[in-house]
């Protein structure tokens, strides 16, 4: 039994992962890199004379980048490994999972995990201004928790009662607040903040989408081979 | 009643490997995600943030 779990997630979160490494270096990493230009004082927003907006960044750097990719495959096979265990429950109270229906669960757990925090604590680009990240994890758990309960109740909920409480979840982090900083000090353009943001979501989604998609195939498919 | 043991027993059997799947998955993301420890905080670094992690 518990292979089933093992295979599905390391299959569907190591491959997931591995899309999300090369989608993150293509998309999210120049970004980042033009942004660290900003954090370190070799570029000045505002300073005596225009800078380009596109100026030389660093090309791939063997280390640091096949660090990102392995982190990345080992933080979505963790999601995945949650994700499968939910699916599991589901199944035993009848839901049908495959790799169809495993693409409405990626979309729910990009809500979970990145869109529910993220919609108060922004993807940030190194440099900006932060409150304590102690009191942000705090924040970022109790949202996540929170907003997974939340899409639970939304999707297997039968009544009203249900889906009110899924609302109140997903809405009482934002309306109490994130940890915010008490003076901002993020020396980087505005430009590439928000197209940080912009690309970490969107990266996000596209890799939990493929997440979903293959922990429900690969945990059919799996439990095809227990059974028969 | 040996029905309703057997049932019982069946549908812990498979509550137990999801519990651990999840306690392995939640274990893994606080890993790569939040211990701030400072050769883990550097090798995830640029993962954090692309993640949306809260990082510094």
């Amino acid at each position: 039994m518990f292979q089933r779990f093992l295979i599905t997630s390391l299959f569907a979160g190591a491959a997931a992962g591995l899309i999300a490494g090369i989608l993150q270096l293509i998309f999210v990493q120049p970004v980042l890199l033009h942004a660290e230009l900003y954090e370190s004082g070799e570029l000045v927003h505002f300073g005596a004379e225009a800078i380009s907006a596109h100026p030389d960044l660093h090309g791939f750097d063997a280390m640091r980048d096949g660090l990102s990719v392995i982190f990345t495959m080992l933080t979505y096979t963790g999601y995945t490994l949650m994700l499968v265990a939910l699916m599991s429950v589901a199944e035993e109270n009848g839901a049908q999972i495959d790799g169809r229906t495993g693409i409405l669960w990626g979309i729910a757990g990009f809500v979970t995990f990145h869109f529910a925090p993220g919609l108060s604590l922004a993807p940030e680009v190194p440099g900006v201004a932060a409150a304590d990240v102690g009191a942000r994890q705090i924040w970022w758990w109790a949202t996540v928790i929170g907003a997974g309960i939340a899409m639970w109740l939304l999707a297997f909920g039968r009544n009203w009662t249900m889906w009110g409480v899924a609302v109140i979840l997903l809405a009482a982090p934002h309306l109490i607040g994130a940890p915010e900083p008490d003076v901002f000090t993020g020396p980087v353009p505005t430009e590439i903040g928000a197209l940080f943001a912009a690309r970490a979501f969107g990266v996000g989604l596209a890799t939990w989408v493929l997440v979903g998609c293959f922990a429900g195939y690969f945990w059919q498919r799996e439990g095809e081979r227990e059974n028969g | 009643m040996t029905t309703m043991t057997k049932t019982l027993s069946a549908s812990r059997a498979r509550f137990v490997p999801a519990l651990f799947a999840a306690l392995i998955g939640v274990a893994m993301i606080t890993l790569t995600g939040h211990v701030q420890a400072a050769a883990l905080h550097d090798a995830a670094h640029d993962v954090r943030h692309a993640t949306g992690f809260p990082c510094h």
